[in-house]
């Protein structure tokens, strides 16, 4: 329908007065990708998508869209369109008018611009509501107006300010089908931002973890899972034990570290010197019950909670110096082999398991 | 969707437990009693005294209780009646059209050009400052701005601007529709206002990048949901530029006429069936003028 355009985000900084809301982030989308910026709120994900559209003035650095530099454009020059977080539907006119909007602006005859509305309309079928206001559509259909609104531009990026956020958990779903869907067919670059990592690892080709500001990893979505950058990703992205500990010393390949208070773990990796400080990541589920292949890998502890979740099981260990320790296993697995509160147990999982995890920060 | 599905559902499981909480059918009577009856007494009553006394007998002394339909003959017969009203409905349209231009565009910059809330709200009071002290006393103050030797046509004779002082500037219709403005512009702002602070900043955002223009956005966005508060506004202006009678005589020094003014001097004649009847044309008229700004506005949005 209209070519995709790669966006290129060079070392862009937003301070308002005093606080600096995005510090000098650089990145690449290429040309029509479906990138998720992720991260909590006041991360400065939405900066950043408001900078890309025009809405926020750029302190510093420069916005790239396809072959122009878009930094100092008007958002309606930029070939971008915005969908944003409350939809912003125009109350006092009908669907067709409000998705008429643009070409009414650009002073396309009245005729013209309902015909091309009602097309766009049908296309996210909901022409059978063209003459109703905003106010009497649910929250999925508002969305599906909202985004023919944007797409009659024929933008080369769509920009989605966390678009899934209004919608009950159920529509949630439904609808993050159908922008994925959109986007296919599409073909152009979408930019979503979201503070839900499942959200993001459903739609994203790519995944950018934002945190203060700052990227903390910016990858395919399978990438951020199973290697997470930096501790605050692997936190935020879920399903991972962080341990945090002193390197004293470099074994067989292996990073041996202790954790404060607590015993000895190893993990693979590198070039560490002792007495620095370090974190690792292991996945929730690759832990086991059992007694570790070698040294370091595992520890044993107390179980301090167990949560039944049908498919699987969840215990919560203490020990070693961790406070809580979360290990999933299979439930056919445990209880084969129950084991009780306050039970002393084993864990182990594979040195490739435990992730070495940077730091940005230091 | 769900919530509004269940809500009925939860209430028709406890109908005994709803019952405990109210007495009986009466309750809603006792509720709506105190306003019921203020309303009443004080707007209702009179209002019916008005009309009763309407159609009333009288002469130079006393009144006598009769149903005469002469009041009103009298009131739509004559053409000094048909002129007043005229004058008082060009006022009304000269008063509104310029409260509604000023006012509008005080309250876009109270919402939309001063960034903190606090800094809104005190500007806000600032605009309501004057209202500390009487209509009168805000009227009477324009005399000495305005008159033959007034702080105005001194600076242009002082000036040399004007060879002697220009006499339309006080007990003039200008007078009349200048001092109307400055005491009715707030009455138009703060509607306004209000529906200008509720005008979500997204859809301004969002008109700008459909490419939308400042001036765009003002009028395919801003003063169409801005219409509720400009019908509320014009209410407001209309009903109190059409019962104005002291402002008129004040700054018209008696060579304009209003409606009231011509009431309150039937009034003084003791002519109080005559004043009644004229009071229920104008109480017609303003109402037949607001039914017409509702049509035009749904401002029940803004209710």
């Amino acid at each position: 329908m209209s070519k995709a355009a790669e966006i290129d985000i060079v070392s862009v900084s937003k301070v308002y007065g005093m606080t600096t809301a995005v510090e000098a982030i650089s990145l690449k989308i290429p040309a029509g990708t479906y990138c998720c910026l992720l991260g909590p709120s006041g991360c400065g994900k939405t900066s950043t998508l408001r900078m890309i559209a025009g809405h926020e003035s750029i302190s510093s650095g420069d916005v790239r869209l396809g072959n122009t530099v878009v930094t100092d454009l008007p958002p309606a020059k930029r070939g971008t369109a915005m969908m944003f977080q409350s939809y912003a539907l125009f109350p006092h006119l009908d669907l067709v008018d409000n998705v008429a909007f643009s070409l009414k602006m650009k002073g396309v005859d009245k005729e013209q611009r309902r015909a091309k509305a009602l097309d766009m309309l049908k296309l996210m079928q909901m022409e059978a509501y063209a003459t109703r206001r905003p106010a009497q559509l649910s929250g999925g259909q508002q969305q599906r107006v909202a985004l023919a609104r944007a797409l009659i531009t024929d933008p080369e990026a769509l920009l989605l300010d966390e678009p899934l956020s209004a919608l009950d958990p159920f529509l949630k779903i439904r609808m993050r089908a159908e922008l994925k869907k959109l986007q296919t067919s599409l073909g152009i670059t979408f930019v979503h931002v979201t503070h839900s990592q499942e959200e993001a690892m459903a739609l994203a080709d790519l995944i950018v973890v934002m945190n203060d500001g700052r990227i903390e990893q910016a990858a395919p979505p399978r990438e951020v899972f199973e290697r997470p950058a930096t501790a605050f990703v692997a936190r935020f992205m879920g399903d991972h034990n962080v341990i945090s500990g002193r390197v004293t010393c470099e074994r067989d390949g292996m990073v041996v570290f202790d954790v404060n208070g607590g015993g000895s773990l190893a993990a693979c990796g590198r070039g560490q010197e002792a007495g620095a400080s370090i974190d690792i990541a292991i996945r929730t589920d690759h832990v086991r019950i059992g007694e570790p292949p070698s040294p370091g890998l595992g520890f044993t502890g107390i179980v301090s909670n167990i949560e039944y979740r049908g498919a699987t099981v969840k215990l919560s260990i203490t020990g070693a110096g961790i406070d809580d320790f979360t290990v999933i296993i299979d439930d056919s697995d445990f209880f084969a082999r129950p084991v009780a509160l306050g039970d002393a147990v084993p864990l182990a999982w594979d040195s490739e398991d435990a992730i070495v995890l940077g730091r940005i920060h230091s | 969707m769900t919530v509004a599905l269940e809500r009925p559902a939860i209430a028709a499981a406890n109908p005994s437990k709803r019952r405990r909480f109210s007495h009986g059918a009466v309750t809603p009577y006792l509720q709506s009693a105190p306003l019921a009856l203020i309303l009443g007494a004080f707007l209702l009553l009179p209002i019916i005294m008005i009309v009763v006394v309407s159609f009333w007998d009288y002469d130079f002394a006393a009144m006598y209780p009769d149903l005469l339909t002469t009041n009103y003959s009298d009131v739509l017969g004559s053409w000094v009646t048909w002129k007043t009203y005229l004058n008082t409905i060009k006022f009304a349209a000269i008063v509104w059209a310029l409260t509604l231009f000023i006012g509008f565009w005080v309250a876009y910059f109270l919402a939309f050009h001063i960034r903190t809330t606090a800094m809104q709200m005190v500007l806000f009071l600032v605009c309501t400052v004057p209202f500390l002290t009487s209509n009168i006393i805000r009227m009477i103050s324009w005399i000495p701005v305005l008159g033959r030797n007034g702080l105005i046509n001194s600076t242009l004779v002082h000036m040399g601007l004007v060879p002697k002082p220009i006499e339309w500037l006080l007990y003039s219709e200008f007078a009349v529709v200048l001092a109307m403005v400055h005491l009715y512009t707030l009455f138009m702002v703060t509607p306004i206002f209000n529906t200008l602070m509720r005008i979500d900043r997204s859809l301004v955002e969002a008109a700008r990048d459909a490419g939308a223009s400042g001036w765009q956005v003002l009028w395919n966005v801003i003063i169409p949901l801005a219409k509720p508060g400009m019908a509320i506004g014009t209410i407001f202006v209309v009903t109190l530029v059409m019962a104005d009678f002291s402002t008129v005589q004040v700054m018209s020094g008696g060579q304009s006429a209003s409606v009231a003014l011509m009431m309150k001097n039937q009034m003084s004649l003791l002519q109080y069936p005559a004043a009644a009847a004229n009071a229920v044309v104008l109480l017609v008229l303003v109402l037949l003028m607001v039914a017409g700004i509702l049509r035009i506005v749904d401002i029940r949005k803004e209710l």
